[in-house]
């Protein structure tokens, strides 16, 4: 019996279908969830993937936040079920309380979308298990508002207590704070990034595979934990 | 109310009746008198306002293809038998079955005029009207390619349309989750207040599931779902579309431009395709240029021919909108289907679903034999009363036919005869050097990522290959893993030293660089840009442009599955060059088996170019960049070696012989190696044929050539597949992955690191900050 992963649909999600690949690639069960539906339908764990929730035309995330299954996803997530979100999920985990910071319009004020390389800073967390310590990976980031910032008490805590988990190398794509590219909250099972490990599972569709560890980790936390 | 119009003067069927010879604006909705004569006979009455203004915006240059008709024909009459076409030209796109149960449906359209006017929304909204084409076709849009075409790099006003263009181009398609694979930039004077934006679409459905637009099965439902009917694009087919710009004209236009809402459209594409899953679609029609006018004209003339609308019911945006406004909005984001009344409850579920607004507005209704066989009943009414009664035939499909006149330019002998050999040549290894950085650093042969990393490539992830690549390569099917490829590219140029071999150049490169990826070529889409119809030199150019791409069609067996002409393409009185955009469609049984175009995995490699170099200059970016200079004769035509060409590269990709593979086009092979070289990093060191021109052969943009990297063991086999499809060939060299450097004997060596700064640095520089 393997374990049970939900994508969340919003209206506007673009790589939910994206994110459910790797998901079954990954060997676990994909299970799409509806953004009015208030109900997780018993998964064990919850990717927000990339896209322009409800169009975004306000703050990146804001509206989805008040989504009913965001609700549900907000207490369990406080009850430690892992919830990874992508891009716009990182925007609507953070809008959401459950990730300090926010992000902001791009340094160059244009979309970006190109191959980076990052760095795995902590392996901690049920996503990045599956990494070596200070793995580099190359995995595509696209985004029009990718900015992490946060202040500098938060940022200093984030460093202190090892909740940096990605960081951009070889180059800063929107001007992040501290080249983070990922975070996750004191527990590490809520992690956000802006890069999309979805789009990096297979050769032929990515610059590399180096994506699919991140659900690999989750599964093997799953299966583990159960 | 004081002022204004009074319920009383709505100008119904009935008071026109009356008032024969009220005078009407037809002249400023853009028709002629003998057009707004033969609308009174077809009606044997004036038309109502309402009526005046669907005809004005049906029977405009853009909607009626009035002036290229008579010439377009031959695209149908010259197709090549081809059993993969199951929709061919008149649909709202072409389809193509790829086998396994899988079709295809590709267009490629303009929206040059907006774009200019107001290069965001313009270039915005070309996205978003190609992609509802594609999704009326019962297909998921699955890619996007832009070619888009400005004035020069750095004139002012391109620092001004190119960004927003580009800016919108991305805005919209990457909201709307397309991958965008692949295009074209190109810079040029004569689109400086007249840039070309082109849009094509690639979308994927089951073959067994393609959707018409037909207004089917009197009693069923009409169903205007989407956005709201608002004031923006009133007319912008007429007005903005079908007219050149003054000096004058583009501000007072401004109006006319549509204004996007992606994820309105985004909502729409999963609406409409659960809408086809659970089968509740009798026919469907988007809305694009002359909005409900042409939805409603078109969907009952291809269907029962009968159609009652009550514009009442349309949701509006602003609700003081009169109603010939309302037949002329080109608002975006919304479509009109034909539903059986049994499917309506479930219809109306799944738009719920998506909080998609849907209103009945209308109801299919028979029609006598005598109504038939004038074109069909098309009403429609407005506060109880009717204002439209029409043959919806006459509106969609008989609108007036120009013969124009044309005329070989005046000036095309001279053109032809002004041959670039006079022109001086590098000779030393410093001038080789300086010439090969010149060339990769000039807007036309720079890198283009400064656009097209503003695009997401990756979305939905079946990208298997994009741009810079020769091709866009998008998987179709995970588990047969069948795959398209899409290439599209013109030669501005070429086509104005010799049209008909510019069409087939135009073709042709966009048919070596599918096939360079592995795929083999089935059908295109076409996009022609052109000046004015009314000058004979430019209808010549119009044309020996079509008359070429049919033969050309016509020889590689690739049939023309549908397009969009665009005319009026001028500033004042100078029209751009002519400029066909040809996209070309091909199949990769296999899409793991694709052949990338860089050296970077290729350490080792056999370089072979396939294909003959001749000493041909006419219209090269060589004499453009080093010398402003466009004359003589473009380069030779061969579509028989241009068929073996693809058979070996296509063959080649099948069998694993390749490493890479790049088609040579624009600059030459120096410009092949440099890409190649660069994309994945690796050196390579070229010797060139023993007596060779190095000019020649590294400049020359002669068709029909493409560079390949063969593993060493696998270079006879590559030779004799070559031989066997007589396909000339000649050794070049080997990649050199360690190297840093593109090394050419006895004519130059410039580091990679060097070769990079040049050739990235421009746009930056152009259009940062």
């Amino acid at each position: 019996m393997t374990a049970r992963i939900g994508i969340v649909t919003f209206p506007g999600s673009l790589d939910d279908r994206d994110a459910a690949r790797a998901v079954r690639l990954a060997g676990a069960q994909a299970v799409p969830l509806w953004h009015g539906d208030a109900d997780l339908h018993r998964v064990d764990a919850v990717v927000l993937p990339g896209g322009f929730s409800y169009g975004d035309y306000l703050r990146c995330g804001a509206i989805a936040r008040f989504a009913p299954v965001m609700e549900r996803v907000v207490s369990a997530a406080r009850g430690g079920l892992p919830v990874l979100g992508i891009c716009n999920g990182f925007q609507v985990l953070c809008e959401s309380h459950l990730l300090p910071g926010a992000l902001i319009r791009n340094a160059q004020r244009r979309f970006v979308c190109r191959d980076q390389w990052l760095r795995v800073d902590s392996v901690r967390t049920p996503w990045t298990s599956a990494y070596g310590a200070g793995a580099e990976l190359r995995i595509p980031v696209k985004n029009g508002e990718g900015g992490y910032v946060a202040d500098r008490r938060t940022l200093d805590a984030l460093e202190a207590e090892g909740r940096v988990v990605f960081r951009y190398l070889r180059g800063n794509p929107n001007g992040s704070a501290r080249d983070i590219a990922g975070v996750c909250n004191e527990t590490g099972t809520v992690v956000g990034l802006m890069p999309h490990p979805e789009h990096a599972v297979d050769p032929l569709t990515g610059p590399s595979a180096d994506g699919l560890g991140m659900f690999t980790s989750v599964l093997s936390h799953l299966v583990g934990v159960a | 109310m004081t002022t204004g119009t009074s319920a009383s003067a709505l100008d119904t069927v009935a008071r026109a009746t009356n008032t024969p010879d009220e005078p009407q604006p037809y002249a400023e909705l853009g028709l002629r008198d003998d057009e707004y004569d033969r609308i009174r006979q077809i009606l044997g009455r004036r038309p109502t306002a309402a009526e005046l203004t669907m005809y004005s915006v049906m029977w405009s240059e853009h909607c009626s293809y009035k002036s290229s008709k008579v010439h377009l024909r031959q695209f149908g009459e010259k197709a090549p038998a081809s059993d993969a076409l199951l929709v061919g030209i008149g649909e709202n796109a072409g389809v193509v079955d790829i086998g396994d149960g899988w079709a295809v449906t590709f267009k490629i359209e303009s929206h040059n005029h907006p774009s200019y006017v107001e290069p965001y929304q313009g270039a915005a909204t070309g996205v978003g009207g190609i992609v509802r084409d594609i999704l009326a076709m019962g297909a998921r849009p699955v890619a996007v390619l832009d070619p888009l075409r400005f004035g020069p790099a750095d004139a002012a006003d391109t620092r001004r349309v190119l960004p927003g263009v580009v800016a919108g181009v991305g805005g919209y398609g990457n909201c709307l989750g397309l991958p965008n694979v692949g295009g074209e930039l190109v810079f040029d004077p004569s689109y400086a207040g007249n840039p070309l934006v082109n849009a094509l679409c690639v979308g994927v459905l089951k073959a067994d599931r393609i959707m018409l637009a037909h207004a089917s099965g009197v009693g069923n439902k009409v169903i205007l779902f989407g956005a709201r009917t608002g004031r923006d694009g009133i007319g912008g087919v007429s007005v903005l579309a079908s007219a050149t710009f003054d000096d004058s004209g583009a501000p007072a236009k401004r109006p006319s431009v549509q204004v996007g809402d992606p994820f309105a459209e985004k909502v729409l594409i999963e609406c409409c395709l659960e809408l086809y899953d659970a089968g509740l679609v009798v026919g469907i029609q988007d809305l694009g240029g002359a909005g409900l006018s042409c939805a409603t004209s078109e969907l009952a003339s291809a269907g029962e021919g009968g159609m009652v609308v009550d514009l009442d019911r349309v949701h509006l945006r602003e609700p003081s909108m009169s109603a010939e406004e309302i037949l002329a909005s080109e608002s975006q984001e919304r479509m009109c289907a034909v539903v059986a009344p049994e499917h309506v409850a479930a219809f109306f579920a799944v738009c719920a679903r998506w909080d998609v607004d849907a209103r009945v507005i209308g109801e299919v209704t028979a029609v006598s034999p005598e109504e038939a066989s004038r074109g069909g009943r098309l009403v429609v009414t407005w506060h109880g009363e009717t204002i439209v009664d029409v043959p919806p035939r006459t509106v969609a499909h008989e609108g007036p036919v120009y013969q124009r006149p044309f005329a070989r330019p005046a000036d095309q002998d001279a053109l032809v005869a002004d041959d670039p050999a006079r022109l001086p040549r590098p000779a030393t290894g410093a001038e080789f050097r300086a010439t090969l950085l010149a060339l990769v650093a000039s807007p036309n042969l720079c890198d283009k990522s400064w656009v097209t990393d503003q695009y997401d490539r990756y979305v939905q992830g079946n990208t298997a290959l994009a741009q810079p690549e020769n091709a866009g390569v998008i998987r179709v099917d995970e588990v047969s893993g069948l795959g398209v490829a899409v290439a599209c590219d013109g030669n501005g140029r070429y086509c104005r030293l010799d049209p008909y071999a510019g069409a087939q150049l135009a073709l042709a490169e966009a048919y070596r660089n599918v096939a360079s990826t592995g795929a083999r070529p089935v059908a295109i889409t076409n996009c022609l840009n052109f000046g004015s119809p009314e000058d004979p030199g430019v209808m010549w150019q119009f044309e020996r442009t079509v008359t070429g791409l049919a033969d050309g069609c016509q020889a590689l067996g690739t049939p023309v599955t549908g397009g969009n002409v665009s005319f009026y393409n001028s500033t004042g009185d100078t029209a751009i060059l002519p400029t066909p955009v040809v996209g070309v469609l091909g199949v990769l049984p296999d899409v793991r088996r694709r052949t990338p175009m860089g050296f970077g995995g290729a350490d080792g490699a056999a370089l072979l170019l396939l294909g003959r170099t001749r000493p041909e200059f006419g219209g090269s970016e060589w004499a453009w960049t080093v010398h402003r200079h466009l004359g003589g004769r473009p380069p030779e035509v061969d579509l028989a070696a241009e068929a073996a060409l693809a058979e070996v590269l296509v063959a080649a990709s099948a069998t694993g012989l390749l490493a890479a593979a790049h088609d040579l086009s624009d600059g030459g092979l120096a410009q092949v190696l440099v890409e190649a070289c660069l994309r994945g990093e690796a050196g390579a060191r070229i010797t060139l044929p023993a007596g060779a021109d190095p000019f020649v052969w590294l400049f020359a943009e002669s068709a029909g050539r493409a560079l390949v990297a063969v593993r060493p063991d696998d270079r006879a086999a590559m030779a004799d597949l070559c031989g066997s499809h007589g396909v000339p060939w000649t050794d070049l060299g080997t990649v050199q992955a360690s190297s840093t450097d593109l090394v050419i004997d006895a004519v130059l060596a410039v580091p990679l690191a060097e070769l990079r700064a040049a050739w990235s640095g421009t746009l930056p520089a152009l259009f940062e900050g």
